[in-house]
């Protein structure tokens, strides 16, 4: 009952004191979590399947955590989304992609990562989420400082 | 403060390559200022990627991609000439975008 009525509030404050971030359409509480856990929920992912069809490409070492290159492709046909986490930043849920008619599920980014840490692609198709892992070792943290 | 963007989308066997790089200071919320202030934060949160006006990836991201974010997205088909525009919204309600032909 409380988590309903804070959804409500804070859809009515999105709607009446902030519009441009109704418009937006930035999921606040998916970025807001500090869990990976929270944050898949948030994005509505759970049981996610572990697959070789999604590849994360990226630095086994990444010496500046301030920029990770980070490339992921989904082999699974028909994905409409992807989503990156990496564990143990402050914020885990760094982006999530979109895919429409016409694009291939294919990403490439630099992201920040505080600490050596797992990062994870999660890609949904068909209803379906399906995860990739990959464990990146940060020598210095991007976040903060 | 947030800047111009530079974009370069390329056709090549059946599909097209877009690379596009925004001046952005991606601020976390957690960086201290020479005189030991919390910067607030300031980043990106939403990218629309384009093809002739119709959107084909949209993208929701957070404090946790870099500084001058860089992107690569990749469109099946595609043509020389064709349109592709990019364009983003941050916390504070900024905007840019950039469009280009494809080569």
């Amino acid at each position: 009952m409380d988590r309903i009525r804070r959804a409500l509030i804070g859809i009515s404050a999105a709607a009446f004191l902030k519009p441009w971030e109704a418009l937006a359409a930035w999921n606040k509480e998916a970025f807001g979590a500090k869990t990976a856990q929270d944050a898949l929920r948030s994005i509505g992912v759970s049981g996610a399947a572990p697959t070789k069809e999604v590849l994360i490409e990226a630095p086994e070492i990444a010496e500046n955590g301030a920029v990770v290159p980070i490339e992921i492709t989904s082999n699974i046909p028909g994905t409409t989304s992807i989503a990156v986490i990496a564990d143990k930043n402050p914020f885990p849920l760094v982006a999530q992609f979109r895919f429409h008619e016409g694009a291939v599920p294919f990403v490439k980014l630099n992201i920040k990562m505080g600490e050596t840490s797992e990062v994870r692609a999660i890609a949904q198709a068909g209803g379906k989420s399906y995860v990739a892992t990959k464990e990146i070792k940060v020598t210095i943290g991007g976040c903060g400082g | 403060m947030a800047g111009p963007m530079k974009m370069r989308a390329t056709w090549a066997n059946g599909f097209t390559d877009v690379r596009v790089l925004m001046t952005h200071p991606m601020e976390t919320g957690q960086r201290k200022d020479p005189d030991g202030n919390l910067v607030p934060m300031h980043f990106i949160q939403t990218i629309t990627v384009q093809l002739n006006g119709k959107t084909v990836v949209d993208c929701e991201v957070s404090q946790g991609v870099s500084r001058n974010p860089v992107f690569s997205f990749r469109i099946k088909g595609g043509a020389r000439g064709d349109k592709i525009t990019v364009a983003w919204q941050d916390n504070k309600g900024e905007s840019n975008s950039i469009d280009s032909a494809v080569a």
